[in-house]
C-alpha cells in the first residue's frame, strides 16, 4: 500500500463521509428550508389551531407556498398567533382567507390559503384578516350530538 | 459449626471485597491509560501519515459492511413500517419513520456495534500481537514510546472514521428504504421525500446523531487500544482481548445510547 | 572461582569505566523473589555471557539494565549514571545509546526490513533520506543481508530475521547491545553467524556486549567472561578456560549438560514407593 495510494483511499472516503452528512442535512433534514429561500412574514390569529404543528405546510390551491415558524398564545386575548413564512415569488391579497385543514381523514394538519379579489397585497409583517380554525373532532362530535337532540326535540 | 459458617461467610465476604477492589483498581488503571493516550494527541495529528494509515484500516476497510447493512436496514425498515403504517392510511409517513429512526438511532448504534466487532476487534488484535512479540517492548527500547506511534494513531482514526460510517449507514438505510417504498410498493415519491424533510430537523435530530457517533467512537476505540494494551502476551490473552473489546464496546454503546438519548430526545413532540 | 575480570594488561580502571555496574541489585515479581543480591561489573567492550537456568532472572537483568523494571534495592548504572533514577527525559536519552536484540528478533511485522532499521534512524535523527539509506544498506551489509532489504519480515527464516534485528539494535551505533536468547531456536549455521556476527560487531565497533543465553557451547566460543545465575544469586563467574576447568558443581552440569546435578532431575514430589502403594 503506498502512500499516495492510501491518500487517495483516506480522501475519498472522508469525502464520502462529509457528503453523507451533507446529504442527511440537506435532502433528509431541513437545513436549506429555512435558511436560504427568501421570504416574507405574515401573521395570522386562529381561535383553535387544532392539530397544527411547527413546519407544517402552507399552501394556495394545493401547492406549497411556505410553512409554519412559530405558534404562541396571546396572553391578552387568548388566541393562538401563528407565524407563516411564505416563499418570495408568491403574493397574498389583503382579504386572504387562511383556514386550518386536514389532508385527508387523518392525515397531516396544514394551513390553506384563500386568496380573495383586493387590488392590495400583504406585505411582510401584516396580519391576515379572516381566519378559519381548526377542526377539533370532540367538538364536531358534540356539534352533531347537539344538532341531533334539536331536531329531535323539534318534532 | 456455627464458626464454620461464620468463617464461611467472612471468605466469602473477602472473595467480594477483592473482586471489588480488582474492578476498582482495574477501573483506576484504565482511567490512567486513557489520560495518558489523550495526551499523545498531539503526537497523532503531527504525525498525520500514523492517523491517516488508521483511518484507512478502520475505516475504509469497514465500508463494505456498513453501506450494505445500511442498505438492508433501511430496506427492512421500509417493509416493516409499510406493512404498520398503511393500517392508519399513512403510508405517506414511511419516508419519516424510516429517517428518524435511522438518524437519531440506528445508524450511530448499528454503525457502531458493526464498527466495535470489524475495527474494534482489529485494533486490539493488532496491538495485543505487538505486544506479545515484544514490538512495544522493542519500540520502548529504542526510545519511542508505544503510546504515541501504536496507541494513539489508531485511537484517533477510530474517532474520525466513526461519524463518517455512521452517517454512511443512514444514507444507504434512507436511499434503501427509497427503494423498498417508492420504486417496490409505489408510494409517492414526493410525498416519501416532503413528509421526510417536514420531520427531520438539522439540529435537533441530525446534529444529534452525529454527536452520538463522535461520543460512541470514543468508546469503542479507547476500550479497543486499551483491552489491546492490557492483553496477555499469549496466544490466547489475545484472543480474550477481543472478546472483551467486543462485548464491553457493544455494552457501553447500548449504555451510552440510553443516557444521551433521555438527555437529547426528552419532551419529544 | 570467582577471578577478577580485568585482563592482565589492562590499566586499572576507574570507576565510571564501567559500561554497567550491578551492586546488591534485589527483584521481585509481585512476591515472588527473582534476583537476591547481583553485583557485577562489566567493562567497556568486549562481549560478557549471563547463563542460567529458565526463569532464573537473566532477562529480568536486562530489563533493569534497560529501565523497564526498577530494582527494589540495589544500584543499576549504565556509564556511570544510575537507572532507575533517571526521569523520562533522561531514560529517553539512555536508550538511545543502548541496542537490545529480543529474542525472537522482534521486528516491527507491518515494516520491510529496510523499514524497520531506517525506524531508529527517521525517529530520533534529521538525516536526509540518502544518507539514511547509505547508514541501513551498511548495516545490512555488515550482517550480510543487503539484498534483503525490501522483504517483509513474514518472509525471512528464523536466522535471517535474527541478523536483521542485530541490524536494528546497532542503527544508531550504540555503546552498549543487550541481546536477549539470541541463539534461541536458530539451526547451527545461522547460530554460528550469528554468534561471528556478535563478536564481530562488538571488536570493530567497540560496542559492549552483554548476551544472556544458555547456550554454553556457543557462548564459550565468543565471550570474554561469564555469569553464572541460579535462584536469584551469581554462583559462579569467570573466563571461558576458567569456566572449562572448573569444579563446581553447577558449572559442572550446565558446561557437560549433565542431566542430574545441583539442578536436581526430578521436580519435588513424595516418594516413588509411596505413592505407588497409595491407596487412590
Amino acid at each position: 500500500m503506498s502512500r499516495s495510494t492510501l491518500d487517495l483511499w483516506v480522501g475519498a472516503f472522508v469525502a464520502l463521509g462529509i457528503a453523507a452528512i451533507l446529504f442527511l442535512a440537506l435532502k433528509v433534514g431541513n437545513l436549506i428550508d429555512f435558511a436560504s429561500a427568501p421570504g416574507y412574514r405574515l401573521e395570522a390569529r386562529f381561535d383553535n389551531i387544532g392539530g397544527l404543528k411547527l413546519r407544517a405546510s402552507v399552501k394556495a390551491a394545493g401547492v406549497v407556498v411556505g410553512r409554519v415558524e412559530s405558534i404562541k398564545l396571546d396572553p391578552a386575548t387568548y388566541q393562538a398567533v401563528v407565524t407563516l413564512r411564505i416563499d418570495q415569488g408568491y403574493q397574498f391579497t389583503a382579504d386572504t382567507i387562511a383556514s386550518i385543514l386536514t389532508s385527508g381523514l387523518l392525515g397531516d394538519v396544514y394551513i390553506g390559503l384563500d386568496p380573495g379579489g383586493d387590488p392590495k397585497m400583504l406585505a411582510d409583517g401584516e396580519k391576515v384578516a379572516k381566519t378559519q380554525s381548526g377542526i377539533v373532532l370532540e367538538k364536531l362530535i358534540g356539534q352533531f350530538l347537539f344538532d341531533k337532540a334539536a331536531t329531535g326535540s323539534a318534532k | 459449626m456455627f464458626s464454620a459458617a461464620a468463617a464461611g461467610f467472612v471468605h466469602a465476604l473477602r472473595r467480594m471485597g477483592s473482586r471489588t477492589t480488582a474492578i476498582v483498581s482495574w477501573l483506576g488503571y484504565a482511567t490512567r491509560f486513557s489520560i495518558a493516550v489523550i495526551r499523545e494527541t498531539p503526537a497523532a495529528f503531527s504525525r498525520f501519515s500514523l492517523t491517516m494509515r488508521e483511518i484507512y484500516f478502520s475505516g475504509v476497510l469497514s465500508l463494505v459492511i456498513i453501506l450494505v447493512s445500511g442498505l438492508f436496514v433501511g430496506m427492512v425498515l421500509a417493509l416493516q413500517g409499510y406493512d404498520v403504517l398503511q393500517r392508519y392510511g399513512a403510508a405517506e409517513s414511511l419516508g419519516v419513520l424510516v429517517a428518524l429512526s435511522l438518524v437519531r438511532e440506528l445508524g450511530p448504534v448499528v454503525a457502531g456495534l458493526l464498527f466495535a466487532s470489524r475495527a474494534g476487534s482489529a485494533i486490539t488484535a493488532e496491538i495485543g500481537l505487538m505486544k506479545a512479540t515484544e514490538q512495544l517492548s522493542a519500540m520502548e527500547m529504542m526510545a519511542v514510546d508505544p503510546l504515541a506511534r501504536v496507541v494513539a494513531p489508531r485511537f484517533w482514526g477510530g474517532i474520525i472514521s466513526m461519524p463518517l460510517l455512521a452517517a454512511l449507514f443512514s444514507t444507504l438505510g434512507v436511499f434503501g428504504a427509497y427503494i423498498v417504498g417508492v420504486k417496490l410498493i409505489g408510494i409517492d415519491a414526493g410525498a416519501f421525500w416532503g413528509n421526510m424533510q417536514a420531520g427531520v430537523d438539522f439540529r435537533y435530530d441530525i446534529v444529534n446523531g452525529v454527536i452520538k457517533s463522535i461520543v460512541f467512537g470514543v468508546a469503542v476505540s479507547m476500550l479497543a487500544v486499551f483491552e489491546g494494551y492490557d492483553a496477555k502476551p499469549t496466544a490466547e490473552g489475545v484472543s480474550t482481548a477481543t472478546t472483551r473489546t467486543v462485548v464491553e464496546s457493544s455494552l457501553a454503546i447500548l449504555g451510552l445510547d440510553f443516557v444521551l438519548t433521555v438527555f437529547m430526545f426528552r419532551g419529544v413532540a | 572461582m570467582s577471578a577478577s575480570i580485568a585482563p592482565a594488561s589492562a590499566p586499572p580502571k576507574a570507576q565510571s569505566d564501567f559500561a554497567v555496574e550491578l551492586a546488591d541489585v534485589t527483584f521481585a515479581y509481585d512476591r515472588r523473589p527473582v534476583l537476591t543480591g547481583i553485583s557485577m561489573q562489566i567493562p567497556r567492550g568486549g562481549v560478557v555471557g549471563i547463563m542460567g537456568g529458565s526463569g532464573c532472572g537473566k532477562t529480568t537483568i536486562l530489563r533493569l539494565i534497560g529501565g523497564q523494571l526498577k530494582p527494589n534495592s540495589g544500584r543499576v548504572l549504565v556509564a556511570g549514571e544510575s537507572v532507575p533514577d533517571l526521569d523520562r527525559e533522561g531514560l529517553h536519552l539512555m536508550r538511545r545509546r543502548l541496542g537490545m536484540l529480543f529474542q525472537f528478533g522482534a521486528l516491527f511485522t507491518d515494516m520491510s526490513v529496510y523499514e524497520n532499521i531506517a525506524f531508529a534512524l527517521r525517529e530520533h535523527t534529521d538525516l536526509p533520506e540518502e544518507l539514511i539509506r547509505d547508514l541501513v544498506l551498511m548495516k545490512l551489509h555488515a550482517v550480510g543481508l543487503r539484498g534483503a532489504s525490501r522483504l517483509m519480515p513474514s518472509e525471512l527464516s528464523g536466522g535471517m530475521a535474527r541478523r536483521v534485528a542485530l541490524a536494528r539494535a546497532i542503527a544508531l551505533d550504540p555503546m552498549l547491545v543487550l541481546y536477549d536468547e539470541p541463539f534461541a531456536g536458530l539451526d547451527p549455521i545461522s547460530l554460528g553467524v550469528v554468534g561471528q556476527l556478535i563478536r564481530r560487531l562488538s571488536d570493530a565497533l567497540g560496542i559492549t556486549s552483554l548476551v544472556v543465553t544458555h547456550d554454553i557451547y556457543e557462548s564459550l566460543k565468543i565471550v570474554d567472561y561469564l555469569y553464572f545465575v541460579s535462584e536469584g544469586k551469581i554462583i559462579a563467574q569467570g573466563t571461558p578456560a576458567e569456566v572449562r576447568a572448573s569444579g563446581d558443581g553447577f558449572v559442572r552440569q550446565f558446561v557437560d549438560g549433565a542431566p542430574d546435578g545441583p539442578v536436581p532431575f526430578h521436580y519435588p514430589a513424595a516418594p516413588y514407593r509411596s505413592e505407588l502403594l497409595a491407596r487412590v
